[in-house]
């Protein structure tokens, strides 16, 4: 009984996953395989040159995508840490005025955003840059991280606040001693997530930096797909390639990707 | 003793009562530097956008025409808006409703752990984490009319080639069972994580009682599910509403605008074409916002409505 779930568990797991085999399987198939009928289902004459291609035309696009990913997690943790740590222990006025335009914020679809981005970008001069990429990409994540940071800090204990107030600390010191190494697993969670979103933006880097020559790997494959529809297997070599974060994830933070679905979901 | 604190504290505490509101503050500042900049200027601008004609040159010069309400109703009364409305609404409706379905199934089927079954669970979460552009051309490749595995394997038995992405009669399904796809993940680990709150010993009692697995789902595991599945199909209502990227990848909202939503026509008319028509495409948006925020009321509505019970 046990045996036969695992053995369905595996069948579903081959047919959900079927789209990411075949993106290997086409990374890996030779150009004048690529159009025979029916498709070869498996690479039995693998070619690496789909990777050679794409590392020797998307390297820089990769670059650019890392900078703009950690950029874009610095950003959003120094917003949104001393925010959350506000909310949920400092009791400020409108704390719940507050929430309310956090929630709303992350309705608002991002070709909206994009649109005010942009008529504001071409008159700062901001239009096809790294950090205004940076700034539009935070805004994926900071309503995220402000109410997630804020649902981790109100668990921490009040005595171990007031008891650092006694000894004579500021509330800075509070933060910075007590409040951030406390909250290590949240603030990996919201690292993880916010860099996976800045790495997968398509709708800023295509609105807002079309017509740069630095350009994420997003943009990269998607002007690679225009530009030769015939050379698939450096496509999805390329594809392959930028899926790599994700299953550095999946493999070694999936505890952390949980804790970030679920957070603000579901209640105890 | 106590009473003595008390009276030494009294004073002290009402004069560190406002150091604590400013210390609040201070710690608040950036996040709401942040939204002013980030949030409402841009939404500001955009509300601004589709109140004038900005034509390109105006864009640059900063001199539009103030037109009022007329690219709302140039919009409204365009027949392609009835058109991206059904588009919109049947790509979110069938997305969601399935994503749903399939979602609350894996929760259930994985809800009994087995052999494997934390490993199995972690790896539906691939679609996911996948970056659009990867599972968007991905499908586009699988699509493909004469080289696409699907069409392939529906040919093994007996079924024609289908045009997915280049027939106006089916592009709209295709995008939509590609989005599906990228949907099951995030609908199985919240109604999972909700299963795992239902006590165990109502299970139990219902086994004792003779209610088979059929009668047990519909009696104890839907209805108790209730509160998180509302949320659930919200939260994809309101993703599913904006999504871009997975369709203009696929399709760009083609053939003959067959699978153009609102969210695609406003990026199409903004940035999609050599001529930006940045005030119909604000216009949009901003009806795009309004539909999304109706049912953000109904969200936070149900959620008060949790916490209350």
């Amino acid at each position: 009984m046990r045996h036969w779930k695992t053995l369905a568990g595996i069948v579903l797991v081959a047919l959900m996953l079927f789209p990411v085999y075949w993106m290997v399987n086409v990374s890996l198939t030779r150009t004048g395989d690529m159009r025979a009928d029916p498709p070869h289902w498996f690479p039995w004459n693998p070619t690496f040159e789909g990777y050679a291609a794409a590392f020797g035309q998307q390297l820089p696009a990769l670059a650019t995508s890392l900078f703009i990913g950690l950029g874009t997690v610095a950003l959003t943790l120094a917003v949104s840490l001393p925010a959350g740590y506000a909310l949920a222990k400092l009791r400020p006025r409108g704390g719940r005025a507050i929430d309310f335009l956090l929630l709303v914020a992350q309705m608002i679809p991002a070709v909206v955003m994009a649109m005010g981005f942009y008529a504001i970008y071409i008159r700062l001069g901001l239009l096809n840059t790294v950090p205004g990429l940076i700034v539009a990409d935070s805004t994926l994540a900071v309503p995220f991280g402000v109410l997630l940071f804020r649902a981790f800090m109100a668990g921490i204990p009040g005595e171990l606040l007031s008891a650092a107030q006694l000894d004579g600390a500021s509330t800075w010191r509070t933060f910075r001693s007590i409040i951030l190494p406390l909250s290590r697993n949240s603030v990996i969670t919201v690292s993880l997530f916010t860099f996976l979103w800045a790495w997968s933006d398509f709708i800023f880097a295509s609105t807002l930096n079309r017509n740069s020559d630095v350009i994420p790997i997003t943009l990269g494959i998607f002007r690679y797909i225009g530009n030769n529809t015939t050379q698939w297997n450096s496509i999805m070599a390329t594809a392959v390639i930028a899926s790599v974060p994700a299953a550095f994830l999946l493999v070694l933070a999936q505890r952390y990707i949980a804790a970030g679905v679920t957070a603000g979901a579901v209640k105890d | 003793m106590a009473s003595t604190v008390g009276a030494l504290a009294r004073p002290g505490h009402r004069a560190a009562r406002r150091p604590v509101r400013w210390t609040a503050l201070a710690f608040l500042a950036p996040l709401l530097v942040y939204l002013l900049l980030f949030y409402a200027y841009p939404l500001y601008r955009n509300i601004e956008l589709s109140l004038h004609d900005y034509t390109p040159r105006a864009f640059i010069q900063g001199n539009p025409e103030f037109t009022g309400l007329d690219n709302y109703a140039a919009i409204l009364s365009d027949d392609a808006f009835l058109r991206a409305l059904g588009n919109t609404a049947l790509f979110t409706l069938v997305s969601i409703a399935a994503q749903y379905a399939v979602g609350l199934a894996l929760a259930v089927f994985f809800h009994r752990g087995f052999r494997l079954s934390a490993v199995l669970r972690a790896m539906f979460l691939v679609p996911w984490l996948l970056p659009l552009i990867v599972s968007a051309s991905t499908w586009s490749w699988m699509l493909n009319s004469d080289n696409g595995i699907v069409n392939a394997a529906l040919q093994a038995f007996g079924i024609g080639q289908i045009n997915w992405l280049t027939s106006p009669d089916t592009s709209l399904l295709a995008v939509t069972i590609a989005n599906i796809w990228l949907g099951v993940p995030f609908n199985l680990v919240i109604l999972y994580a909700g299963l795992q709150n239902i006590p165990a010993d109502l299970y139990e009692a219902a086994g004792l009682d003779g209610a088979n697995a059929w009668q047990r789902f519909w009696r104890i595991t839907f209805p108790l599910l209730r509160p998180v599945s509302a949320i659930t199909l919200l939260l994809g209502l309101i993703y599913t509403l904006k999504v871009v990227d997975i369709i203009w990848i696929m399709t760009r909202g083609g053939p003959a605008d067959a699978s153009t939503t609102l969210a695609i026509w406003s990026y199409r008319e903004a940035f999609g074409t050599g001529q930006p028509d940045f005030s119909p495409a604000a216009a949009v948006g901003n009806l795009l916002i309004l539909i999304a925020f109706a049912a953000g009321l109904i969200h936070v509505r149900l959620q008060r409505g949790e916490e209350r019970a």
